[in-house]
Order: C-alpha cells, then structure tokens, then sequence
C-alpha cells in the first residue's frame, strides 16, 4: 500500500494511523490479558478430539445442509463409485424407535454408502461414532466430519465415559447412531475383532442393535489407498437384536458378531446356507484365519461373493459314495426342543421393556 | 397414515337403498372407470366392509402360529436333519392385486426355513403350486419369495414351478369313493413333511384344495374342474355347499391316507386394496364421502386414462402393489386350520343383504386371477363375472333364478399370446359354433388338454393349459344356467357377441334391455366390489 502510494505520489500517513500499529497499540480489556511471570496458567481448553461440541451441527440449519450433501453429491458419488446391493431393509419393516446401526469396516467409503442406505426414518435422525483421534483432530476437519457425515467423537485409543455418555444420551433423545464397532478400518480385507460399545449402549439404553455386513468397499479405498477404485458392493441388513435378561454386554457384542459374520456368510454364499450354518455355529468368522499374512490374503478370495455357493456341475456327476459320507456328517440328533427353548426366550425377550439406563 | 380413523374403527359393510340425493356409484370399467346413476328407490348398493386392522406384530404371530399349531405337533418337533422337506406354495394369483414387498409367502418360508435350518435340512425343495396355471417369471417368484429364498433355492435347482405334466414327476396316490382320481407332485408326494404355504384372499381358496388341485394334474383336476359340478358348487366360495370343494376333500382323504404328512399354514388379508392414501385410495372410499380432494384425483385419473393408449394404462395398471395387511396366520392340521381360515375370511367379506334381486350389477376391474401381469380377455372377463362375481354370496345368488346380470367392461378383443394361446383358439374356433358348456366339454375339452403343442407351451413356455380356458368357461356355467340374461356395458361389440352375451352403450340401455327379461321397474342390486365383499344372502 505504501509503494503503491508512493507510485501515486500521495503523502506518507503518521505511522500512529497505520491500522496494524493501532491494533497493536490496544490494551486489555481490548486485548486478551498476559499471564503473569511465575503464575501457571490455565490448561487451554480443547475445541479438537473428544471435547469437540457438535451439538451446533444437530441443529436444524446445519442438518438441511447435511441432508442436501448427502441426498445431492454423496449419493452420487456412492452410486457412481460403490453401485451398492442393498439387502435384507425389509428386516426392518415393523421396527421402531431409534437404533443402533453396527457394520463391520473396510474403507472411508463405508459410512457415505451407509448414510444413503440405511432406510427412512432413520437415515436423516442418524449420528455417526468417528474416531476422535482421527475425524476430530483439527478444528476443519472437525466441523467437516460433524456437518457431512454427522459425526460424533468416539475416543478409541483409551478409556473414557465422555463420549460413550454423549452417545447415550443422543440415543436417548431419539437419534439413531452409525457405529464401526471394530474400531478402524480393516488392515488386511479381514474384519477385526468387535469392540463392545454398541453392546454397552444397547444395554445402558435399551436401543436395538442392527446388524450391517459391508462387503467390496475395501476393494474401492482400502486402507492406505489414496485414490477410490470403483467397484461393486453390498450391503446387507439383519434383524434388530436386543440383549436377552441373562446376556450381558460382552456376550451380547460377541452375538451382534456373529450376526455380522451371519450376514457375511449369507452375502458370500446363500441365505439359507449361511442360515444352516449360524445355527450350527459355523458361520466363517470375520477375523479371518490365524495363520501368516500371505496365508490370510489367499484365504480372501474365498469370500468372493458365490464362492461358497454350491454349483451343479455339467456334466452332473454324482458320487454316491461322498454323498453318503456327507450325510453321515456328525450332526446332533435334532427334536426341536432346543429351538423351541431359544424361541421362549426370544418371545420373552419382546415383553421384556427396556432396561433402564444405569446412569 | 396411521391416524386414519377407518384403520382404528372400521366400518361393517352394509347396504345402502338408493334415493335421489344418492351420487353417481362408482363402476370398476377394465382400466378405467365409470360413474352411474342408478335409478331411485328401487336400487340398492352392496358396499364392502372397511378393512380390518392387520396384526400388530406379523412376525411373532406366524413364530406363534409355527409353535402352537391347530390339531398338530410344533414344526420344529417335525423337522429332523435327513428328511425331506417340500414347501409348496400358492402361485401368483394371490392376491389380487400383487401385494407390497414383503410378500406374506415370504415372510412365512423365511421362518419355516430358520426352522429347517436350525434342524440341519439340507434336502429342501420349493415348489410353486400352480397346477394348470403359467408358470412364475424369475421376477414373479422373487416378489412371493423375496431375494433371499429365490437365490438361496433357484440356482441349485430347488426352486421351480410345479409341472403337471412331467411325465416322471407326477404320482397317483389312489381313487376316492367317487371314483376321482388323486394325482400330485411327485417331490411333494414322497417327502417326509410337506409345508403348504396358503394365501386366502376369498373364501374359495385353501384347505385340500391347494394339495389336491395346485400340486394336481389334469388326470386329478378333471373330476371337479367340470359342468356338472360347477353346477352343483352353490357357491364355491361357500365350501360347504361347494361341490367343487366337497371333491376336493374326498381328495384330500386320499392324499392323507397315502400321501406325505401335510403341516398347513393359512393366511388372510385386510381389504386394504388400493391404501387409504396415494392416487387409488379413492376407489376405497364411499361416494358420497369423497372429498374435494379426492375428486379432483378421481377426475384428473380418469382425464388422464381416457387419453393413454390400453397398453399405457395396463401397464399402470399392473404396477399397482395393494398395501395388504395380514388379518391372521393360522397352521397345522388342514381341516382344522382352514375352518379358522374361513371364520377369519368371513369376517372381512361376508355383508347380510336382504332378499334378492331381479338385476345384479357390478363393474369389473382390470384384473382376475389368470391375467397377472397380463391380459384380461373376452373369457377371463366371462369367468370374472359369472364365475367369481356372481360366486360371491353365501345362502342364496343375489339375483333371482332368471334374474338379469349388467358387468361393466370393455372387453377388448384381445390375448397375451404367450400367456393365453390355447384361450384365442378357444375363443374364435369353438364360441363360434356353441357357448354351451356341456357340449363344450364333451366335443373338444380332451383335444385340447392333450394337444402336444399346449402341454409344450405349459411345460416350456408361459402358458396357460391347453385345458384351462374350458375351466374359465366352466367357471361361469352355474350363472349361465340361472340368469335370464347378461348384458356387457361399454364392452367390444363382436367380443360380447361371441361370448353369446348382449352388448350396451350405457347403463341406462342396459337396463331397458333388461325390463325386457325382468318387467319394467325391476329391482336392482349394485355390488360395489373390488374391495372384496361377500353377501350373506337371506
């Protein structure tokens, strides 16, 4: 400005008029105050992590621009990149009230494709658990993460109430909450084993846990990848579950697992394969094989989608012998007693009234 | 629209006389509609009740129907690891219009399969019970199915249509004391449980006759599928004074002596066929309690379907998925199981109406139970009307012996030639030279039940039965016998004629045609149907 002054051969301002120079010149209480020598000062307060506030990004304003974002650009992107197979949302039909929704985590994509999957009335009152360390870290990625995807802080790297009480009580005003309760995205394509915070939240707030298997995003942006690939993928939803009177949460999340790994199965192979397996308790686990890395990597392709699926083949040879020694398979004598024992319980379980939440 | 006061109080049905302040009544017209005047105080209305609340909880009450079965054993005490286990369920003729995913047959299978999976089943087969009907589409089946069973089942080639014609894959299982014979799927025939999976959306449906006629052949069909007991079947949408259904349970004797052990599971419906709210949700409502709003609608829908070609409007038409809530879920022993079916059916249908008529009226909407996703024809539309229509009382027909019978339709003279073939042959070579049933059955019924290229088109194709448009007709033969006379209004000219009925412009000719039969200033009932409704004629 001065150069440009000079060019134009204006006189030079006294300095006390320069705008920079009279900012300076201000004193408290115009300006923040020095802390004393020799006096600690106060720790600074937080605005990143698990002390973010979204609140603001609940309100009504900021919710619209969510939803444009999400029914608008997201839902593009989604569709052009994930072409998702969305299964199983008539599980839901009947079911009320808000939910916790639990997928297994492979990619960045996961919670775009769940926001624009997860059915009405849920997909709009939804609130997404986001790793404080990661989404919160900075204050525009913060407010980025809680404006787009809704999301919550969740602290993951250790042991606190702040954000689990948080959860709680938006479960408890009606909203519904997204949660990836393995923690981080998978490492290797193989799930890892579920944390117990949907379980805890159900049980503390008498919300019903569904189930989500994602399968293909990891195919699209996996960890570590820094540009999408696109690719197909499924999503595949269960029934809503809700802790039964003799199962506490630990039990409780390592059923919602295996409901997972259920899904897993039926979207790898067939419904009622996957059906006959999960009652027998041999649903594939979503962990994966405990062996050496390459090991696990060429175990993967065994979860591409049909690979379990018995195909007849041509010509259709028939081995009777392996048929005979299949049907000599040790299988349990079968009355239906025990069925009907798990359905008392479960008929049980639907006249039970939530549990209040021990706060 | 859950405040909907008709969802929390449903209103019986009832009938209303016609005086001068009485509106226009609404006239189902094919894919259209029309709006009559009927003449006052000597007219009546039939309206249908109100539909009933659906279950609360859907789910649980066919866990609990599963569990607690009439006159049997729980299904997961039927269920071992090495059996055979056979699901047959009813075709895409219930309901009518398609039902709203979920399909109730979905919902069922989907728990009676979480049972077989408990149990261990591996060896479980679907089955389709279609008898003579087409065959389900890909797309058909995964609407009653649902994805999950279809692709769990249909690549391993444990999903299929019922073939009554596979010469290796039918059985007889013996003769009943009437000397009918009793043929069946042969799957269904030598598994050790068969788990029938019904939908009744009127009275008609169920019981043995899903066994005995939707897993049945031509051989076992024949022996109530005739003149004589059509004729007898007063009406056969009242099974104890159905002749029809009385064979079919002499049937069912035979099937439950030699045939598998059968767990049945019947369902009803609500008569929530066009919602209580969304563009069709006034044909649901009584006339005089239209709002602005509503006629608006009905006047812009009805604007908008004179100017679409048919095609358009069929096509609108059959896209249409009635928002049906299931009434109850029933299973268990057949007899015991349909007796409850009924006293359930009856409660949404059935509306006491008074004393008979000398003319019946009604308009028949675009759809019947052979024309899914396809044509209605001159002869769906006969077997619409004096079959199921005039079939729909208990007691005594509405209108009189010699009685006059006005449909409303338009009757195009037009077939789906992959769904109906042996229907346009019927149709233009054999009404040609006689509408007599009885001479119809005895001259050609044989020759086109065994011609080889109808049983090819059934087994491969699409295709009705070469049999089947005899039954259409044999469907009406009762009404035939009893009217005076039946007059088509607003239908093609030549297609009524053939049909040996009498065409008219409007309802006010039809009804001078009909003092011709019946005297001048006769009585006139209206049955203001579909939504469903039965009258309990005293």
């Amino acid at each position: 400005m001065s150069r440009l002054a000079k060019q134009l051969g204006l006189p030079r301002l006294p300095s006390a008029l320069s705008p920079i120079r009279r900012f300076r010149a201000l004193d408290f209480p115009m300006r923040s105050p020095s802390t004393p020598r020799g006096v600690a000062p106060l720790p600074a307060k937080l605005r990143t992590g698990v002390d973010y506030d979204t609140e603001w990004a609940r309100r009504k304003p900021a919710r619209m621009v969510g939803a444009a974002i999400i029914e608008g650009p997201m839902r593009l992107a989604v569709s052009s990149l994930a072409a998702p197979d969305r299964r199983g949302e008539d599980r839901l039909l009947g079911f009320d009230g808000p939910a916790i929704f639990a997928a297994n985590h492979h990619s960045h994509l996961d919670p775009p494709l769940l926001l624009t999957s997860i059915p009405e009335p849920w997909r709009h009152k939804l609130v997404v658990g986001a790793a404080a360390d990661y989404f919160f870290g900075t204050r525009i990625t913060a407010t980025l993460s809680s404006l787009v995807i809704g999301a919550i802080p969740i602290e993951r790297s250790k042991v606190g109430r702040r954000s689990a009480n948080v959860a709680a009580e938006l479960i408890e005003e009606g909203w519904s909450l997204l949660i990836f309760p393995e923690g981080g995205r998978s490492p290797d394509g193989w799930g890892q084993p579920f944390r117990g915070g949907a379980a805890y939240l159900a049980a503390r707030t008498g919300a019903a846990v569904v189930p989500i298997h994602l399968e293909g995003t990891g195919r699209i942006l996996r960890k570590g990848r820094p540009l999408p690939r696109p690719s197909t993928t499924s999503v595949t939803f269960g029934r809503p579950l809700r802790p039964t009177d003799d199962e506490n949460a630990n039990r409780f999340g390592a059923r919602i697992e295996r409901e997972v790994a259920a899904l897993a199965d039926e979207a790898s192979s067939d419904w009622y394969r996957a059906r006959l397996r999960a009652h027998a308790g041999t649903s594939p686990g979503l962990t994966g094989p405990e062996t050496g890395r390459w090991r696990r990597a060429w175990a993967l392709g065994d979860r591409a989608r049909g690979a379990r699926t018995r195909r007849r083949s041509w010509p259709d040879l028939c081995f009777p012998e392996i048929a005979a020694a299949e049907a000599q398979d040790a299988q349990p004598r079968w009355d239906g007693s025990a069925f009907i024992r798990r359905v008392g319980a479960r008929s049980a379980l639907r006249c039970s009234p939530p549990r209040a939440s021990p706060r | 629209m859950a405040s909907d006061p008709r969802r929390k109080a449903p209103r019986p049905g009832f009938v209303l006389e016609v005086d001068r302040s009485t509106p226009p009544i609404l006239f189902h017209h094919g894919d259209n509609f029309r709006l009559e005047k009927l003449p006052a105080d000597r007219s009546r209305v039939i309206y249908p009740a109100e539909p009933l609340p659906g279950l609360t909880d859907p789910e649980e009450s066919i866990y609990q129907a599963l569990l607690n079965p009439i006159d049997d054993d729980p299904l997961p005490s039927l269920m071992r690891p090495d059996m055979k286990l056979t699901i047959a369920f009813d075709d895409l003729r219930l309901p009518l219009p398609k039902m709203r995913r979920p399909d109730i047959r979905q919902r069922i299978i989907e728990q009676v399969l979480d049972i077989a999976a408990a149990a261990g089943v591996d060896d479980v087969h679907l089955i389709a019970a279609l008898a003579l009907h087409r065959r389900m589409t890909e797309a058909e089946l995964r609407h009653c199915l649902g994805d999950r069973i279809y692709d769990s089942f249909a690549p391993q080639g444990a999903l299929y249509n019922h073939d009554a014609e596979d010469p290796d894959g039918m059985v007889e299982l013996g003769t009943t004391r009437h000397d009918e014979l009793v043929t069946m799927n042969k799957r269904a025939a030598e598994s050790d449980l068969l788990i029938y999976v019904n939908l009744n959306i009127v009275s008609m449906d169920g019981g043995w006759k899903s066994t005995a006629t939707g897993l049945s052949g031509y051989s076992g069909i024949k022996h109530h599928h005739n003149v004589a007991t059509m004729r007898e079947s007063k009406s056969f949408m009242d099974r104890h004074s159905s002749e029809l259904h009385h064979s079919n349970w002499r049937q069912g004797e035979i099937i439950k002596k030699h045939g598998p052990r059968i767990f049945q599971i019947e369902t009803t419906i609500n008569n929530n066929t066009f919602g209580y709210d969304g563009p069709l949700s006034v044909l649901q409502k009584r006339e005089w309690e239209w709002t602005a709003k509503d006629r608006a609608t009905f006047m812009g829908m009805k604007k908008g379907l004179d100017l679409m070609p048919s095609g358009a409007r069929r096509k609108i038409f059959n896209n249409w998925e009635a928002p049906y809530e299931l009434t109850s879920v029933q299973a268990g022993d057949v007899d015991a199981v349909h007796e409850v079916t009924l006293e359930n059916c009856f409660k949404q249908h059935l509306v006491p109406v008074q004393g008979q008529t000398d003319v019946l009226t009604f308009g028949l909407p675009y759809i019947c139970p052979y024309n899914v996703n396809s044509v209605m024809n001159p002869l769906l539309v006969m077997s619409l009307g004096l079959g199921y229509f005039f079939n729909l009382y208990r007691g005594k027909p509405l209108v009189r012996e010699g009685g006059v019978l006005i449909m409303s339709h338009p009757t195009p003279w037009e077939f789906h030639p992959v769904h109906h073939p042996s229907y346009i042959d019927f149709f233009e070579e054999l009404l040609a030279e006689t509408t007599d049933p009885l001479e119809l059955e005895s001259k050609y019924e044989k020759q086109f039940a065994e011609d080889e290229w109808y049983v090819h088109l059934y087994r491969k194709g699409y295709a009705y039965h070469g049999v089947h448009p005899f039954y259409m007709w044999y469907w009406g033969a009762h009404a035939l016998q009893w009217l005076g006379r039946v007059i088509i209004v607003g239908g093609d000219q030549r297609a009524v004629r053939r049909l040996g009925f009498q065409p008219a412009s409007t309802m006010q000719d039809a009804l001078e045609m009909a003092s011709d039969v019946v005297g001048p200033s006769p009585s006139i009932t209206h049955l203001h149907n579909p939504p469903i409704l039965m009258a309990d004629v005293t």
